[in-house]
This record gives C-alpha cells, structure tokens and sequence, in this order.
C-alpha cells in the first residue's frame, strides 16, 4: 500500500505539469466557491443586519388625525389608542398570537449620580418582550408580570444608556437612578440593534408605572400584533384595523387616522431578495463546478490515453487491471483532493481575513456583514467534484486496462 | 513446456478480417533455444505475442506449463506473464522515466516484493547482464545495446519459465549483436526456455531449432546440426 503510494508519487512528480494543471483547476474551483458562498451569506447577513432585533412577523397600528369626514365627523380629529382598544381587539379577532401596547413619553432625562443620559422614554406591558424576541439581554432581566401588576418603579436601559451613565466595570442592575426626578431601580439592560442601535438609547418601564408617572390615563401610542404561526399577516392586519376603525368611528378608507405597517410586507421582499441571492450563488458556483469537473475528467482521458503504451508495458509485465485502475484512481483522487482541500482551507482563510480586517478597522459596509462558509456545503462541493473528476477518468481507466497489453503497447 | 495445436488468428481490420495464422501446431520442450523465423508478415510476431498471452487467439488450444491458456481473464494472464514469462522486445519497451534499476525492477513490484529487496535483485541482474555502472541512468542515457541488456535483465528478474523475444538484435549493429546474442545464450544455458524471433540467419545458427513460419503455417521445424 505504502508501497503503492510511493509509486504514486512518483508518477505525479514525473508529470509536473499536468499534476499542476488538474490540481489548479480543482483548486481554482473550490476557491471561487468558497469566496462565492461566503461572499453571499455576508450579504445576507449585512441585510438581516438591518432589521435589528424584532421578530419578523409582527405588523404595528398607530394613530394620527383622521383625512376623511366620517359619520357626520369633520376630519382632522386626532384618534388616541387605549389599553381597552387592544382588549376588544383581543376579544374580537382570533388568530392573534400576541398584542402588546407601546407608548411612548417625551424625551427625557435619565439620572445616575451626577452623570445624565437624554433619551426615548417608553412604557410597556411584558408581553412587549415577546415581540422584541430577539433582544439580548447583557444583564439582568425584563419587565415581568408583577412589576405591571404593582406598578414598581424599575426601568429596562438601552446598552448606549447604560454605557452613558455607569463605568464600564459597574453592574448598573440593582442601582437606583432617577428618571424624571423619581428614583427608579435598574432592573436590566438590553441591546436592541434595530434603528442602526438608537434603539439602545431608549428606556423602558412598565405601562402601569408610566401612567402614574405621567398621567394620560390608559394611552398607548402603538399596538404590537403578531399573528399566530399559520395565519395570514395580512389578513389578521385588516380583521384588527376593521375592529379599531369601528371603535373610534374612522372611515373605512381614511389610511391616516389609524394606520398601519406590516412586517410581513419587506419580510416578503427580503426573503425573494434572499432566493435571488442564493439561486445566484447557486447558479454560479454549480457552473465553477462543472467547469472544474470537465477540467479533470478531460485531464484523466489525456492522461490515460497519454499512458496506454506505458499502461501495456505494465500489463506484459504482470500488472492487472485492477491494479492499473486502482494506481489511475488513486492518482487522480490524491491530486484532486488535496487540491480541493487547499483551495477550501485558502478560501476561508481569505473569508476569515476580510472578516477579520472589517472588524478590526470598525468598517461597516451596508449590506455586508461577517462573511462565512457552510463548512458541509464546501465539503459536498469538494467530494462531488473529486468524485466526479474520478468517475469521468474510470472509464478510459478501465478501457484501457481492458485492452491486451500488445494492443496497448502499440499505441504511440 | 508449450504445445500449440491447430492455432488460428484474424485480426479484424477492414471489412475483411485477415487470417494470419491458419492451424499453428508446435511443441516447445523446457529448456530449449529455439528461432522462430519467416517472411516478413508471415506472423512471426503474432504468435509470439499468443506464445506470450499478450494477445488472443480465435481457435485451437494452447497450453503453457501445464496450463490451458485460451479463455483466461485479463487478471489471470497478467498474473501468468508475472510468474512464467519475461519479454524482450525489439524496441526494448523502457519505461522511460524510470532509471535502470527502477526500470527492472518493475516485475517484482507486481509480484508483491518489498521495495529493499526489489532494488537489492534488480541489481544483481543488472550487475549479470554487464551494467553494474549504469545502474541510475536513465533510458535515454543508454546506447540501444545497453537499453536491451536492461530489458533482458527486466525479464529474468522475477525468474520466468520461458523468455520470448521478438527481433531482441533488430536494432542492433553486429558487434552488439552478437553480444546480446551471448548473453541470450547465456541464459539459455541457466535452464531456461528461450524463443527468438528474427530474420537474421546469423542469430537463427546460434539456437538448437529454427521454426519456419509460412503462409500462417509452421513450414519447417529442423534441429541446427551445428548446436550451440
Ligand atoms: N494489429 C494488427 N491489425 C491488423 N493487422 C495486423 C496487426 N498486426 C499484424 N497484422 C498483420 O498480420 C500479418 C502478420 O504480422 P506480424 O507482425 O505477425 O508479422 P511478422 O512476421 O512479425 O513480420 P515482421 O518480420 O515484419 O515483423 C501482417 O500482414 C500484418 O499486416
Ligand atoms: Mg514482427
């Protein structure tokens, strides 16, 4: 076996050139996959990028002064949400997942110490944290149940308030800061990268404890929707604005008094962005595959036909064709998947360094985000091709150890 | 050692095929030198390659040690060659980017032997046929003397039974000629079997038996009065 190889070598380091040229083109060919494929996946990850932390199945109502006269009503009336909105809604319309109120006070003030941080202030029931599913939480927890129920004087700070207001050894979970010149406990601190991360200059406290705080009654400003899995986003968005349009008397065809978007919506278009990507992807690196793949099956028919006088001379001196398959197999399967191998390890060698200078430099470039490598795609594509490449050589391979060694060693 | 009856060959070119042996019978004892001879294009070489099982033949029997040869696999024969036979061939058949040593070496490798004691044999039959200093050179390196020394040393070094040479001399001069011939019988006297094909009835005078090949029949079979 060992023995074999030896020989193998041999043969190999006897035909430089040709060794060369088959395993460039395997090489070449993985490479440019490998690129290809990460090059893709960073462009999907720089667009999942910019839909921060929300989950992607919710769609959102808001209020504004009506456009259209209804029922005897001018227009121009300014429709306020409250929390009963969202019971009815609730009682009326199956096929919600979860509904949460979100409203928001002005801008202000965040105290700790002698240090301040001016920012978005909201108030949120928990079920708020459902639909910001993804959130990290770096510390601490969320706004739970009680904290609503009692009205607890906590808050939730965004990652950048936190960041502002306590040195960057200090937990700030536990500690008391002032908002709005009332003492609050910091109960959590979150990251939310939607908003390109000013959605971490926020902060949040229970909807009950806004109320006390700043009055307006039950108010919401938005109310979060997510369906349950399997039921249409858009249908649900219009069962719920018909209920609420009824509710605060707004025409069916005022699209500004009650208004609404739905995630469903750029979900939609993103996820076709994505096929296109990948069929993309798909379609470019099956065809660097396929010319990978008659490169080396048409390398193994010169290089049995190159060979046959020699493959003869072997054959009159005792070897058999199953040892001239198996050296012209092992042949070609060693080049080809060290090549292949070479061009893997370089390819995501090259991913990784680009990876590497973006985020060392702190470059952010739109749409483009740590470019990386399926490893078990790039190893399908490399035993395919070696496969491949091998299978197209068995059959002169086998032609030729088939012949009668005077009919090989008569060939030129 | 190898009896041959009523052996046919055609090969199939054309829209004809060409009957070139037509009912070959031939007895060959062990240890015997013998030439085969004929016209040219009277199918010398192609019985030598079925004497060889380097090729196949369309009817008769022919059998070699013992053995029926005639629908052997490709795998068997090749093990047959491996043990039973050493060709010498008129354009020596070198592979050309292996050295001397290497090159004779190559029966062994097919034999299964390990590599020390492949080079260790190779050597000594090179060191026989008289090219103890040519070990490392390549064919190209060689005069076409030394080139066949090589070859005939590749076909004694797995020790065969019956050595088949086809014109082992036609592309040499006379001098060297004659030296290879002295070799051959060399071997010759060693035991083995040996059969040579050629036209030069220099060559023929020196074995025990010249075989007459016309028209795809064995025409004469005499025994050399003046033996080697
Ligand atoms: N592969 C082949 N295909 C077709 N015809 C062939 C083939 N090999 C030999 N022949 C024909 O068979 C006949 C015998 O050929 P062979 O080579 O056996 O002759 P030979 O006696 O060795 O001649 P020479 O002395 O010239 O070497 C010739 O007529 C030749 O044309
Ligand atoms: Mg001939």
């Amino acid at each position: 076996m060992l023995d074999g190889l030896q020989e193998i070598l041999f043969t190999l380091r006897q035909n430089k050139l040709r060794t060369l040229l088959t395993a460039f083109g395997v090489f070449w060919g993985i490479f440019m996959l490998i690129l290809l494929l990460g090059a893709g996946r960073g462009m999907q990850n720089g667009i999942w990028q910019d839909f921060g932390s929300d989950v992607l199945d919710f769609f959102i109502v808001w209020t504004a002064e009506t456009s259209v006269p209804y029922r005897g009503m001018a227009s121009g009336r300014q429709i306020t949400f409250t929390l009963a909105d969202i019971e009815a809604v609730k009682q009326q319309v199956s096929g919600i997942r979860l509904i949460s109120a979100e409203r928001f006070a002005q801008n202000g003030n965040v105290n700790y110490g002698r240090k301040a941080s001016n920012g978005q202030i909201l108030g949120v029931p928990d079920e708020y944290f459902q639909v910001k599913d993804d959130v990290p939480f770096n510390f601490g927890r969320k706004v739970n149940p009680l904290d609503q129920d009692e009205s607890r004087k906590v808050v939730l700070l965004g990652k950048a308030v936190a960041d502002r207001l306590f040195a960057a050894n200090e937990d700030p979970v536990g500690k008391e800061v002032r908002v709005k010149d009332v003492v609050m406990k910091v109960v959590g601190v979150f990251y939310d990268k939607g908003g390109r991360g000013q959605n971490s200059e926020r902060v949040l406290m229970p909807i009950s404890t806004m109320q006390k705080m700043y009055g307006g009654g039950e108010i919401t400003d938005n109310i979060w929707v997510r369906p349950l899995p399997g039921v249409d986003p858009f249908e649900l968005e219009k069962q719920v604005l018909e209920v609420l349009k009824r509710r605060h008397d707004v025409s069916p065809d005022d699209r500004r008094g009650i208004n609404s978007f739905n995630m469903a919506m750029p979900a939609q278009s993103v996820n076709s962005l994505f096929v296109g990507i990948t069929v993309f992807i798909w379609f470019v690196g099956l065809g660097t595959l396929m010319a990978g793949i008659v490169g080396i099956s048409n390398i193994m028919i010169i290089t049995v036909k190159e060979r046959t006088k020699e493959i003869g001379v072997r054959k009159a001196l005792g070897a058999t064709p199953f040892s001239i398959v198996s050296t012209l197999l092992l042949e070609s399967t060693l080049v080809t998947a060290v090549a292949g191998y070479i061009g893997l390890v370089c390819g995501v060698g090259l991913l990784e360094l680009v990876s590497f200078t973006l985020r060392k430099a702190g470059v952010v470039l739109p749409y483009f985000l740590n470019p990386e490598v399926d490893f078990g795609v790039a190893i399908t594509a490399i035993m395919l091709l070696v496969g491949v490449g091998v299978l197209a050589g068995l059959a002169p391979a086998v032609r030729a150890a088939r012949i009668t060694p005077i009919e090989a060693m008569r060939a030129e | 050692m190898i009896t041959l009856h009523d052996i046919h060959k055609y090969y199939r070119t054309g829209d004809q095929p060409l009957h070139v042996l037509k009912g070959v019978d031939l007895h060959i004892r062990e240890g015997e030198l013998v030439a085969i001879m004929g016209s040219s294009g009277s199918g010398k070489s192609t019985l030598l390659n079925i004497l060889g099982v380097l090729d196949s033949f369309d009817r008769g029997t022919y059998t070699l040690a013992g053995q029926a040869i005639g629908n052997l696999s490709e795998t068997d024969s090749a093990r047959l060659r491996n043990r039973l036979l050493g060709f010498v061939f008129q354009s020596f058949n070198l592979l050309p980017f292996k050295n001397a040593a290497e090159n004779v070496a190559l029966p062994l490798y097919y034999q299964g032997v390990g590599r020390k004691e492949r080079n260790y044999r190779a050597e000594k039959f090179l060191d026989m046929v008289g090219l103890s200093d040519r070990k490392t050179f390549m064919p190209n390196q060689l005069s076409g003397g030394q080139k066949q020394r090589v070859a005939i040393a590749r076909a004694l070094v797995a020790g065969p039974k019956v050595i088949l040479a086809d014109e082992p001399t036609g592309a040499l001069d006379s001098k060297t000629t004659q030296e290879i011939m002295a070799l051959l019988k060399e071997i010759h006297s060693r035991g083995n079997t040996l059969i040579i094909v050629t036209h030069e009835q220099d060559v023929a005078n020196q074995t025990e038996r010249q075989i007459i090949l016309k028209d795809g029949m064995v025409a004469t079979s005499h025994t050399q009065p003046q033996a080697a």
